[in-house]
């Protein structure tokens, strides 16, 4: 028979109670309109901390994200505004814009991976490095002001983030979509075994004929397509991007990750739960701004409190494991 | 070999004693000046950049004898670095520093006014009163004030308004006591204020709760036209844009064009210029090459932009 799991129901647990808890503080808060809202808000990092939970889970760490996500912004507006005069204000430029920033997502997350398996540099210090390049350049190409969308096409381009079907809107259809898709591929793919066995043992996986330097490239690619995704979806929200775009994203993406039952140290990755994990933040966010519950001077602090929570609850379960 | 170089010793030396000569000659006459401003990481930096820039290139061919360093950090502790490495190794006569935060600049910026230099601090006061010759700043007790203002005389009674805050700051407080306090006494209710971060992003959620929580709002006072962006997008998903006039401040080229161009929604914004820089670096300039006293304290107002004197405020290559 199958015992129940208190540790994997967790985040599940406290995400229902913060339903029920904004509920009861404010009645606006099961509106429609409000659910979508956060939803479409947690889109943008919840397709970033699915790509981040496969490099989590092979032993790896991106903190280039945020900066990569303003730098996508920026070259993406750029080449739509360039190519704007030449094709004309219509979707097959905002495809061609697309196709930049999912090309430029998965080439900035190449050279992330390169770095890592082929110069055999930490993965802390690669991103590191990277998310100081990205932010430069998003803040050199934008003069240090803002990079703006060519207004014609902002008109055209707004229903992929406003639009959908009934108040579900794109983004929360393709957060859902690379979800179960994310969730698929960690569970039953060749991959996602191979992601899973790197990260808990590389060398037995070296062994075992896994490529790892291969997989661990992969997972990086994969995150920066993600992020290219990501940033497809959030052009279009204030058709802008500047230096001040994607701050901390990469703390949040790898917050999520770890709320969700993801081991920071690799080994085991759960998409279900990092989406979970994104719910939570972005719930949180929400509710505080609703409810006037707290001084909004300590939002950051309460965030703070229940990332350590969900970590502390995490290591009581790893030590059960091993005992 | 080794005599002939020899030989060419005493010439060499003549050389480089009448190289010296010479430089000293320059040195002279020539002034340079140190700006040591934050990095552009958001619309108002990236505009107060462009204006440092466009005002050395300026200067520098209108008083060829006036020479500019310019430095743009990150940090408080870069800046420190920066300020140091200009007094050692370029031997500034001035410096126009804008503190990126007040406490840690103070003690360098004092260390520069020991070396007998003149000292212009930019928009943030030091922590400590009288160290430099001279004090530019934007008003931010106004800049609060005549939003404030405007919003008690234009707006119906009983009406309802939200705050989006800036970062977390003094220069935040100061804004909203005094926006805070021009309204008090007043038939308006503030229903409630939330940080936006100067953010457009931050802004956005913000708002997109304000309006999730109250069926009734009559103003948004952005407080930053960054975050108006933000708060105007919001707004426009809910398709409430004819109940509320959204008002920000600093004069962001896009809005003082809607504001031109008559837009119900941006009835008028509130100035905090990001040219104060310029202000800065000319006057500091001019102590050089003129003989107008340039010591003291200079004020920049906030003024009310309005459709009517809009064109004045408006800079279209600035790129905030």
């Amino acid at each position: 028979m199958k015992r129940i799991d208190l540790h994997l129901l967790g985040p599940l647990i406290a995400l229902i109670g913060l339903f029920i808890l904004g509920a009861l503080l404010n009645p606006a808060f099961l509106a429609p309109a409000n659910l979508s809202n956060v939803l479409a808000r947690s889109a943008f990092i919840g397709l970033i901390a699915v790509g981040m939970t496969f490099v989590i889970t092979q032993g790896g760490i991106d903190l280039s994200v945020g900066s990569m996500a303003a730098f996508i912004a920026g070259i993406t507006i750029m080449a739509m505004n360039a190519l704007a005069p030449i094709t004309g204000a219509n979707w097959g430029t905002i495809l061609l814009g697309m196709g930049v920033a999912l090309a430029g997502g998965a080439l900035a997350g190449y050279v992330n991976g390169a770095l890592v398996t082929k110069a055999r540099i930490e993965a802390f210090i690669v991103t590191l490095g990277t998310m100081g390049i990205f932010r430069s350049l998003v803040t050199w190409l934008a003069d240090g002001g803002t990079l703006s969308l060519d207004s014609g096409l902002r008109t055209l381009y707004r229903p992929v983030y406003f639009g959908g079907i009934g108040w579900i809107t794109w983004p929360i259809i393709v957060f859902a979509i690379v979800a179960v898709l994310g969730e698929w591929t960690m569970r039953h793919t060749r991959f996602g075994r191979h992601v899973e066995a790197t990260g808990s043992n590389d060398r037995v996986a070296r062994y075992s004929a896994v490529d790892v330097a291969r997989v661990r490239l992969q997972t990086y690619v994969l995150l920066g397509a993600l992020v290219g995704l990501a940033t497809i979806l959030y052009v279009p929200r204030l058709g802008s991007a500047s230096g001040s775009t994607g701050v901390l994203w990469e703390l949040e993406a790898i917050a999520a990750v770890i709320i969700g039952g993801t081991a920071l140290k690799g080994g085991t990755g759960r998409v279900w739960g990092t989406v979970v994990g994104v719910l939570i933040l972005s719930l949180i966010d929400n509710i505080l701004n609703l409810a006037d519950l707290v001084s909004p001077y300590l939002n950051g602090a309460i965030q703070g409190v229940i990332i350590v929570l969900a970590v502390v609850l995490q290591r009581e379960k790893r030590t059960a494991d091993e005992r | 070999m080794k005599r002939r170089n020899l030989m060419k010793l005493p010439l060499a030396a003549v050389a480089l004693s009448l190289a010296a000569s010479v430089a000293t000659a320059q040195d002279a006459e020539r002034k340079i000046i140190g700006v040591a401003i934050p990095t552009a990481t958001h619309g108002f930096m990236g505009g107060l950049n462009w204006h440092a820039r466009d005002t050395i290139d300026r200067l520098g061919k209108v008083y060829p004898n006036l020479e500019f360093v310019l430095s743009t950090s990150g940090e408080a502790a870069k800046q420190v670095s920066d300020i140091e490495d200009m007094l050692a190794t370029r031997n500034i006569d001035a410096l126009v520093v804008l503190p990126f935060e007040s406490e840690p600049l103070t003690d360098p910026v004092k260390q520069v006014k020991a070396a007998g230099k003149f000292v212009t601090v930019v928009d943030r006061g030091l922590s400590e009163e009288g160290i430099e010759d001279l004090y530019v700043a934007g008003d931010n007790t106004a800049f609060g004030r005549v939003a404030g203002e405007y919003f008690r005389d234009n707006l119906e009674p009983g009406a309802k308004i939200v705050v989006l805050r800036g970062i977390p700051t003094t220069l935040d407080n100061e804004r909203v006591e005094a926006f805070q306090a021009a309204m008090e006494g007043s038939d308006k209710e503030i229903l409630d204020m939330q940080h936006g971060n100067w953010n457009r992003d931050d802004a956005f959620k913000v708002m997109q709760d304000y309006l999730a929580k109250y069926p009734q709002i009559d103003a948004v006072w952005a407080a930053d036209d960054d975050m108006a962006v933000g708060v105007l997008e919001a707004i426009a998903q809910a398709g409430r844009e004819g109940e509320m006039v959204v008002v920000g401040g600093a004069g962001m080229k896009d809005i003082v064009k809607r504001i031109m161009e008559n837009d119900p929604q941006l009835p008028v914004n509130v100035t905090y210029p990001p040219a104060l820089i310029s202000s800065a670096i000319e006057m500091t300039a001019l102590h050089f090459v003129s003989n107008a006293p340039m010591a003291g304290r200079y004020i920049i107002g906030s003024q009310l932009i309005t459709p009517e004197n809009a064109e004045q405020f408006y800079y279209p290559d600035s790129p905030f």
